[in-house]
């Protein structure tokens, strides 16, 4: 077991469970926690989230998490949000008005555009789609990332989202992914910040994978 | 227009597999009755996993009947080593059986009986653990004159709701998804109840998962083309293609010995000392996950791969 403190927010959201088996089954025990304390204590923090934007927001707010976490990331430490974890590491999101976000990385989220007609797909996004490197990103744009060393032409990871996010710097998304009517960024990237909007502990081997290398990053 | 195909053409489909579970054992009926055990659930689950299935469902059989989902054990004991979506169906009656099923490892509930009985319970559970988390499981029988009527209690008692009016009452009671189950269809190999499907997938916006039937891999084709199916759920093909012994290629049962690896010693295990025959019984042309993914991604409908 890797002696690294990783500390997974605790968002009151199930899910943060299959969260934290999947970095034991990497080799880390992690801590879930929503004490301040421990997250400014963390040497890598993991920000999971399911649900609305503004209660996501808001539950942090409560649990004084916010500066704490902008801190954490501004020293310089790992953090790595997961799916609504990622959009809260934004400027702003449109979900059911317009709310702030953390900030961390310039950009904002966005619904995914409607079928043009019927039949075509459905909202949520749900299910197993690609990851690609962004068409005029730098071709080894995934090292030294959570991508590192994963195959851009065939990397699939599981989705559940109805909103996306869209980074104000092209070069701070480092995946893509098609869905709908919708080129959106998968992964995101500033410096020490990295967001992905699937679920990388549902993800089976690849998701492991990304996970794995979230340990393996230096912090 | 140009955009659009490329649209339709880039979402994937979800292939699911389905295992009905009573206490440890992966039991399989025929329209929900003559439950045989195959093996151990478990054992099953993680040869899905690495097979390469999208997710799993783990639909306890009994547990509505005992108002109870016994299928936290199973849950809990795979969590550690099955790490792609899985919903857990059965038996689950409120908000805190919700939270232990998903704290045990779950990414998703499927309700049925109990949201018939008390419709707040998709509306409540959808705000408190979000839509993504919460499945509507409708079980469906298509009676001559064409009614779909939604069964209750795993397939034992009627309604005389029609599943149709059902689908869009759960769409607007904030589920994320609809698992659709036809119980005329169940086990029989006969494939996909189309129309039921097509029907009720483009009369809601949210996914419709189709269930029940597939028994050739051309099935699989038709449920998404014709029956407009957001996800396609199997068990028997499956199950009978991995159920094979470990040794030798013949379903004829010659000797005595279990196909499974795990010594299994309740239920209906005839089946599997003896075959029933062999492959008369089988209602399905088995066939493994791969073999149905590559067939669809020749077909133009994209799976993961």
């Amino acid at each position: 077991m890797s002696k690294q403190n990783i500390v997974i927010i605790d968002t009151s959201i199930a899910n943060i469970f299959n969260v934290q088996r999947a970095f034991h089954k990497v080799g880390v025990n992690t801590k879930i926690s929503n004490k301040k304390e421990e997250v400014l204590n963390a040497d890598k923090i993991v920000l999971p989230g399911v649900g609305a934007f503004s209660e996501g927001m808001a539950a942090l707010k409560k649990n004084n998490l916010i500066v704490a976490i902008k801190k954490a990331a501004n020293d310089g430490k790992p953090l790595l949000g997961i799916c609504l974890g990622m959009q809260m590491l934004m400027t702003t999101s449109n979900e059911d008005g317009v709310h702030s976000g953390l900030d961390l990385i310039k950009g904002c989220v966005k619904r995914f555009d409607g079928p043009v007609k019927e039949k075509q797909f459905k909202i949520p996004h749900y299910g197993w789609s690609q990851i690609s490197t962004p068409k005029l990103a730098p071709a080894n744009i995934w090292d030294n990332s959570i991508l590192s060393g994963l195959n851009n032409e065939n990397l699939f990871c599981y989705f559940v989202h109805s909103y996306f996010v869209k980074t104000k710097k092209p070069i701070h998304t480092i995946g893509e992914t098609f869905y709908g009517n919708n080129l959106f960024a998968s992964v995101i990237k500033n410096k020490n910040v990295t967001g992905c909007q699937f679920h990388p502990e549902r993800s089976s081997t690849d998701g492991l994978e990304i996970i794995n290398n979230f340990v393996n990053i230096k912090g | 227009m140009e955009l659009i195909e490329l649209a339709m053409s880039r979402n994937n489909i979800r292939l699911i597999s389905r295992l009905d579970i009573k206490g440890p054992n992966l039991i399989k009926s025929i329209q929900f009755d003559g439950h045989r055990v195959l093996g151990t659930a478990e054992e099953f689950a993680e040869i899905y996993y690495n097979e390469g299935v999208d997710e799993l469902i783990y639909q306890d059989t009994v547990a509505s009947l005992y108002k109870r989902n016994s299928l936290i054990e199973v849950v809990k004991n795979m969590a550690g080593k099955i790490f792609i979506p899985l919903t857990v169906a059965g038996g689950i009656r409120s908000i805190n059986d919700i939270r232990n099923i998903l704290r045990a490892g779950a990414d998703k509930v499927a309700i049925n009986t109990a949201a018939i009985e008390n419709h707040d319970l998709l509306y409540k559970s959808a705000k408190v653990f979000g839509s993504q988390c919460i499945v509507s499981s409708i079980e469906f029988y298509k009676k001559e004159n064409g009614f779909c009527e939604v069964w209750v209690d795993y397939g034992r008692e009627p309604t005389g709701i029609n599943a149709l009016e059902w689908a869009k009452k759960v769409e607007d009671l904030g589920v994320g998804e609809i698992l659709l189950t036809s119980i005329k269809n169940d086990g029989t190999g006969n494939g996909f109840d189309l129309e039921t499907t097509e029907k009720i997938s483009s009369s809601v916006t949210i996914p419709v998962i189709a269930c029940g039937g597939a028994g050739k891999i051309n099935h699989f084709i038709d449920v998404v083309k014709i029956g407009c199916a957001d996800a396609v759920a199997a068990a028997s093909i499956f199950h009978y293609n991995y159920a094979m012994p470990k040794e030798g290629h013949t379903m004829q049962f010659n000797n005595k010995e279990l196909r499974m690896g795990k010594e299994i010693d309740s239920g209906n295990i005839d089946f599997l000392k003896f075959g029933y025959g062999g492959q008369r019984a089988i209602t399905v042309e088995p066939s493994s996950i791969t073999a149905v993914k590559e067939l669809m991604n020749k077909n133009a409908i994209n799976t993961r791969v």
